[in-house]
Formats: C-alpha cells, sequence, structure tokens
C-alpha cells in the first residue's frame, strides 16, 4: 500500500484547520489509530455488537457442537427479519430521542387486519398488503399527532397504543384467535420455504457482489469528486479496507446460507429496506431534520424545520414497519395469531435498535443497527433453542440483555460528553 | 436616508405570562444601515429579535417589510422574507458537525439528495473569511469552544442570501482578532447595502460600527441616537435611565402630542 502517500487528504495550509488537530494520518496505520480515539471517546460503534457477537457464538459452540451449523445461520437470518423489521422503524424514533411502545401491538393487528382482508373478505393479496401498511402508516400517524400536536409525551400515547391496537387485534381475530393465511402475494415471499432466485446457489453470491461493487463503486466514486473539490477525502487503502471487510462478511454470509437452502426472500426485502433508510437518513434533507430534531428542538425550530411535521412522519414511518415486521412475524407461521402481538417482540426490538448502537438519548444511530442488533438477539434465541431452555429464562436473558445495552448506550454518552462529542 | 425602511416594527408588544416583556417598541433599520441595539440585561433586546424572527410572535402592533405589513409567526416566514438571525444561545445542533448546523434548513442538493461536497467547500470559505480556525468543518459542534461555536452561528447567518442580519451580541465569546473580524464583517455587510441590528454591550464596539444606537429600558424604547452625535454618557444614560435628558424628553412630548 505504499502508493497510499500520494492520496492523503489536501495540505493543512488552509487556516480553517488547527494545527492543534490530531490530524488522521494516512493510510491503515491512522484508519487504525483513528478507530482507537474513537473508541476511547466513548464512540463505540459497532464494537460492542461484533465483540458480543463472539462471545455469543463461542459460549453456545462450547455448549453444543451442533451450534455452528449452516441451519443455524439459517434460523437466525431467517428468523432476524419480522423483529429486525420493527425495529428499523424505532430506530428512526429513536433518532428523535423518542419511543413507540405500540410496535409490538401495532405489528399484531396489522398481521390480522391482513389476515382478514385476504383471507375472509378475499381481497387481493397485494392490495390487502397495501391496505394493511396504511393502516400502519395512520396508527403511527395518530400517535404522532398526539405526540406533536397535543403534547402528550411519546411514552404515554404509544403506551396507550400498546393496549389498544392489541385490543383491536384480538376484536378482529374473533372467537377462532387464529387465521392461517394463503400463501400468495408478498406473504409467499415472507414465509419460511421462499428462497432468492429460488435457491439457487448463484443467488448469494449475487447479492454479495452487488453489495461490493455498489460500496466500491460509491465510495470511489464520491472519493473523485471530493479530490476534485479540493476537501478531505478517504484514502484509497481506507476504501479497500472496507470493501474487503464487506466481502468477507457478504460472500460468508452466502457461503454459509447456501450450504443450508440458500438466501431467504425475507432477508433479501429487508436487507433492502435497510439499505433504503439509511440512504435516506444520511442523503436526504428529511433525514438530515431527524437528526437535527433528535439533536435540539428548538434549534431545529428556528433553523425552520416543522418539528410536529418531521415527529407525525417519524411516528408514521415506525408504524407502517411495525405493520411491515408484522406480516413477516405472521409469515413465520402463515398464520396471524394472538401471539403475534407478543410483548416480547417490542422489548426485543428495543434492545436490537440499542445494542445495534442507536442511542436512546436521540441524535446519534443509524439503521443498520437493526441488523447488527438482531443478530445478537437471534444469535442467543437460536442458541436458547437448541439447549432447550425454556420461556422464563429466555425472558430473563432477554431483559438483561437489554439492560446491558442501554447500559453501555448510557456509559458511551458519558464518556461522550467527557470528550465533548455529544 | 429617505426610502422605506427594510424593517420597521411598529409599536410591538410581547408579554410572557406575568411578564410584559415589551412594551409598543418602534424600531426602524434602513438598507445599509447599522442599528445597534443596546440596553440593560433583561431590558428585552433578545425577546425583540425573537419577535422580528419569528420564534415568539408578537402580541400586539406590526412589524412592516419594505414598507408593507408582513406578518412573521414562524421563523420559516422571517427565513423567507430574509432575516437572517444569530441568536444569544446559539441554537446550534450539537450532535450535527459543523457544515450541517451552517445549512440545516437549507441544505445545498444536487439530483434531490444533499450535496456534501459543495456544502463542505462553502462552509470552509465561508469560516476561512471569518478567519476562524476550526479543527475540522466534520466535528460534531459539541467538541467546539464558545468561541468557535459563536463563530459558526455567524456563518450560518450569512448562508443563504438575507436583507436583514441580527446579531444578538456575537461578540461576547471572542478574543480581540475574532470580535475585529465580526466588526469588519458587519462594516462589510453594510457595504452590500444589508440592514443590520447588532446587540452588543460593549460601547467601543457600537460606536465603531453603528450608524444608529437604540435603547431599550424596561422593554419599552428609550431614544434613538446617530451615533456621529452623540456622546456615550447620553447613551448610557438612557441606558441605566439615571438622567433624563433632552432626547427622552422631546420623545416623550412628541408621544403625547399625538395623543
Ligand atoms: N421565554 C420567556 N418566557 C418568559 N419570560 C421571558 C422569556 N424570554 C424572556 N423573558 C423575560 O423577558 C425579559 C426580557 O428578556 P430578554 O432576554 O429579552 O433580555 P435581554 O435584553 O436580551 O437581556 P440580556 O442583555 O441579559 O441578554 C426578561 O424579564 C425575561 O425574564
Ligand atoms: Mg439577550
Amino acid at each position: 500500500m505504499s502508493n497510499d502517500t500520494k492520496t492523503t487528504p489536501p495540505p493543512a495550509s488552509s487556516p480553517a484547520v488547527d494545527p492543534r488537530l490530531l490530524q488522521r494520518e494516512s493510510g491503515l496505520s491512522g484508519y487504525v489509530s483513528e478507530f482507537v480515539r474513537k473508541v476511547r471517546g466513548g464512540d463505540l460503534g459497532s464494537l460492542p455488537v461484533v465483540v458480543g457477537l463472539i462471545v455469543i457464538w463461542a459460549v453456545f459452540s462450547l455448549n453444543d457442537g451442533k451450534y455452528f451449523a449452516a441451519s443455524t445461520a439459517e434460523f437466525i437470518a431467517y428468523y432476524m427479519v419480522g423483529i429486525g423489521l420493527l425495529a428499523v422503524g424505532l430506530v428512526f424514533v429513536l433518532l428523535l430521542g423518542e419511543i413507540d411502545l405500540s410496535v409490538g401491538a401495532v405489528s399484531g393487528l396489522a398481521a390480522a387486519v391482513y389476515a382478514v382482508l385476504s383471507v375472509n373478505e378475499h381481497v387481493d393479496p397485494w392490495l390487502s398488503v397495501l391496505l394493511t401498511l396504511l393502516t400502519g402508516a395512520a396508527i403511527g400517524a395518530l400517535h404522532g399527532f398526539i405526540f406533536a400536536k397535543i403534547g402528550v409525551p411519546a411514552f404515554v400515547v404509544t403506551l396507550a397504543g400498546f393496549l389498544a391496537w392489541q385490543g383491536v387485534m384480538l376484536w378482529l381475530l374473533g372467537s377462532t384467535g387464529t387465521i392461517n393465511l394463503d400463501d400468495k402475494g408478498l406473504n409467499h415471499f415472507l414465509s419460511g420455504n421462499s428462497y432468492f432466485l429460488g435457491g439457487d446457489i448463484s443467488g448469494g453470491y449475487v447479492l454479495a457482489v452487488l453489495a461490493v461493487a455498489s460500496l466500491l463503486f460509491g465510495s470511489l466514486s464520491e472519493q473523485a469528486r471530493r479530490r476534485k473539490a479540493g476537501v478531505p477525502f478517504r484514502p484509497t487503502s481506507e476504501i479497500v479496507l472496507r470493501a474487503v471487510l464487506l466481502a468477507i462478511g457478504a460472500f460468508g454470509a452466502a457461503y454459509v446460507l447456501n450450504q443450508a437452502s440458500g438466501v431467504p426472500n425475507a432477508l433479501v426485502i429487508f436487507l433492502a429496506l435497510l439499505i433504503v433508510c439509511d440512504f435516506v437518513l444520511r442523503r436526504t434533507s428529511y433525514g438530515r431534520k431527524i437528526f437535527a430534531v433528535g439533536g435540539n428542538i428548538e434549534a431545529s425550530r428556528r433553523a425552520g424545520i416543522s418539528v410536529p411535521a418531521i415527529r407525525i412522519s417519524v411516528y408514521a414511518i415506525s408504524g407502517t414497519f411495525a405493520a411491515l415486521g408484522g406480516l413477516a412475524i405472521a409469515g413465520t407461521t402463515n398464520a396471524a395469531g394472538q401471539a403475534g402481538a407478543d410483548p416480547n417482540n417490542l422489548m426485543m426490538a428495543i434492545a436490537a435498535a440499542v445494542i445495534g448502537g442507536t442511542s436512546l438519548f436521540g441524535g446519534r444511530g443509524r439503521v443498520w443497527s437493526a441488523l447488527l442488533g438482531m443478530l445478537v438477539i437471534e444469535s442467543i434465541n437460536a442458541g436458547l433453542y437448541m439447549l432447550g431452555l425454556t420461556l422464563d429464562i429466555q425472558y430473563m436473558i432477554t431483559g438483561g440483555v437489554l439492560l446491558a445495552a442501554v447500559v453501555v448506550d448510557s456509559l458511551s454518552r458519558r464518556t461522550q460528553k467527557s470528550s465533548g462529542r455529544a | 436616508m429617505t426610502s422605506a425602511p427594510v424593517l420597521a416594527l411598529r409599536g410591538v408588544s410581547k408579554r410572557f405570562g406575568a411578564v410584559q416583556a415589551l412594551t409598543d417598541v418602534e424600531l426602524e433599520v434602513h438598507a445599509g444601515e447599522v442599528v445597534a441595539l443596546v440596553g440593560d440585561n433583561g431590558a428585552g433586546k433578545s425577546t425583540l429579535v425573537k419577535t422580528i424572527a419569528g420564534v415568539h410572535p408578537i402580541d400586539d402592533g406590526q412589524i412592516e417589510w419594505e414598507g408593507r405589513p408582513v406578518q412573521i409567526n414562524r421563523p420559516q416566514d422571517a427565513q423567507h422574507l430574509g432575516v437572517a438571525t444569530v441568536y444569544q444561545d446559539l441554537a446550534l445542533c450539537d450532535n450535527l458537525d459543523v457544515v450541517n448546523n451552517l445549512f440545516l434548513g437549507r441544505e445545498l442538493k444536487r439530483r434531490g439528495t444533499l450535496d456534501e461536497v459543495a456544502m463542505e467547500q462553502r462552509a470552509r470559505e465561508l469560516l476561512d473569511t471569518l478567519s476562524i480556525r476550526i479543527p475540522s468543518v466534520r466535528i460534531p459542534i459539541a467538541s467546539l469552544s464558545g468561541g468557535q461555536r459563536q463563530v459558526v452561528a455567524i456563518a450560518r447567518s450569512l448562508i443563504g442570501e438575507p436583507k436583514v442580519v441580527i446579531l444578538d451580541e456575537p461578540t461576547a465569546a471572542l478574543g480581540v482578532e475574532q470580535t475585529a473580524q465580526v466588526l469588519d464583517l458587519v462594516e462589510r455587510l453594510r457595504e452590500r447595502g444589508l440592514g443590520v441590528i447588532l446587540i452588543s454591550h460593549n460601547m467601543a464596539d457600537v460606536r465603531a460600527v453603528a450608524d444608529t444606537v437604540a435603547v431599550l429600558r424596561l422593554g419599552r424604547n428609550n431614544g434613538t441616537f446617530p451615533v456621529q452625535q452623540t456622546t456615550q454618557e447620553t447613551i448610557i444614560a438612557a441606558i441605566t435611565g439615571a438622567t433624563e435628558n433632552a432626547v427622552t424628553r422631546r420623545a416623550a412630548r412628541t408621544a403625547e402630542a399625538a395623543k
């Protein structure tokens, strides 16, 4: 990587740069030392997740040799989607510094709405999906409206929603309590035996190639634009390193999933939505406004941002993802039932977002935390399932993990404050 | 100054619960004029600024923009008219970096998405003209010093094409060199034909750049003086209300006559 010395940021002669700034050194060593500095400063990023995953995998593998198998990976990849989608919506809400306790209930209700429409009323399955998502969006917008315009704390509004929407779900499901779904429309793609490219061995690799290629292309074209404009840019060595890390992850996952049945379509939908949401949050002015409101409400208002509009729309997004997550959860059993609104789902979704690195205090986080957090949680679930542990232990462990994540979040916020980063 | 003022307040009043923060305040700002707004702590200067900026809508009176009455109920209204404000409490988002704060609510876009490169470029140019050293335009505001934040807030008001710039104690946290830069900036704004309202407790700064001094006392006008023809004692007397002077007496007489 000796040729990378040419690609260091432009000279620090510009008066806007303080000579005391610990400039990132060029090349890989600079990348590593900056990483160490960030962690010291409380910006832990994905570090707790990676460490946590390794610990979890090690513990379960030592307990049961069968844990480290392609079928476990398949289990995790498929079962993380439903709650992962709830977590995506929650990331938006957490970025505002708020909470949505209703996502579990809304997801259960959405599954019931979809079941009643598509099975009982014989509405076209795709139209039913659309109506279900609109229901979720409307419920979220209602919560957002009561919070933003009437001023009821979001915690209370969504707690009321948590109970009320669960009631509506039970009423919709009627006395039988369960409605079996047809293998049609979106439900077909979300069910456990639907794989990308029909489970063909090329499917996973196609996705991996796409991911790595788009990362490389995106980073290099941004680097070129920045270089041309004379602003600091990422050195090529760092771009290559990131691409290599992603390639290891993506091709590794594709290989392992191919050992089982392939890449579940549910996972593909989840990943596609993550990319879209990441784009919205980081590249659009709407996303920027969400971060701004999460950072300083009054400053956002004075900057001309309509805070109520942002709040209502974010709760609508959360409601929509809750509905979609509900469809995915129903897809795992091909039925909409009373268990759809399991409060455990809510806890796990919050835990996933926080474990993945999105702060409860607002203004800091990424949608990828939904994916990372769900990897952790489903890895634990898969292990507990194998060990045949009962529900009581599962709840205790999930609760413990959530608490640990929140403690890490609070501690890192404290460190960030003392090192001037929050 | 024969043309209509860009911005004029006519009998503006504002109350917060039991506090009557502003009572019948009059203020005129012309294009190419620097009006210094002075007064003791709690006189109502920041409140006046916030009514113009749309943070607190006025209760009574009228705001005129280029001769026409306008409603300013929200910060957006003031922005659309062309009022840019540097608040005393700065109003920056700690979690966003310098570039994002500078362009908050006015992001530059390219094919519908944020144009980070262009924003970063503009930000560096702008900060260079204010000759401030900031470690990097990509670090969060939380890690800047008080003066650095103040300069970011000032730079923020220059983005977009304002016609009136309001600076609420812009140099309070600044060192000698940066204060001089801000005063230079105020003069440049005047040369460009902008109206400037400058709030400051520092009489030397006020006398150096202002054309007119408007004094607020306990939420009311207490005289408007042309800087060149007025002694510092007169202004200070008006601020503290220690003594009456010719101008206040005249103002009182004309008010009486108007009734
Ligand atoms: N949001 C508010 N709610 C209630 N009262 C307020 C509010 N803002 C200001 N006030 C009151 O209005 C009066 C004027 O305050 P203001 O901040 O305008 O003073 P100021 O002239 O800017 O003083 P300083 O020189 O200290 O900045 C004060 O008595 C203050 O207590
Ligand atoms: Mg003030």
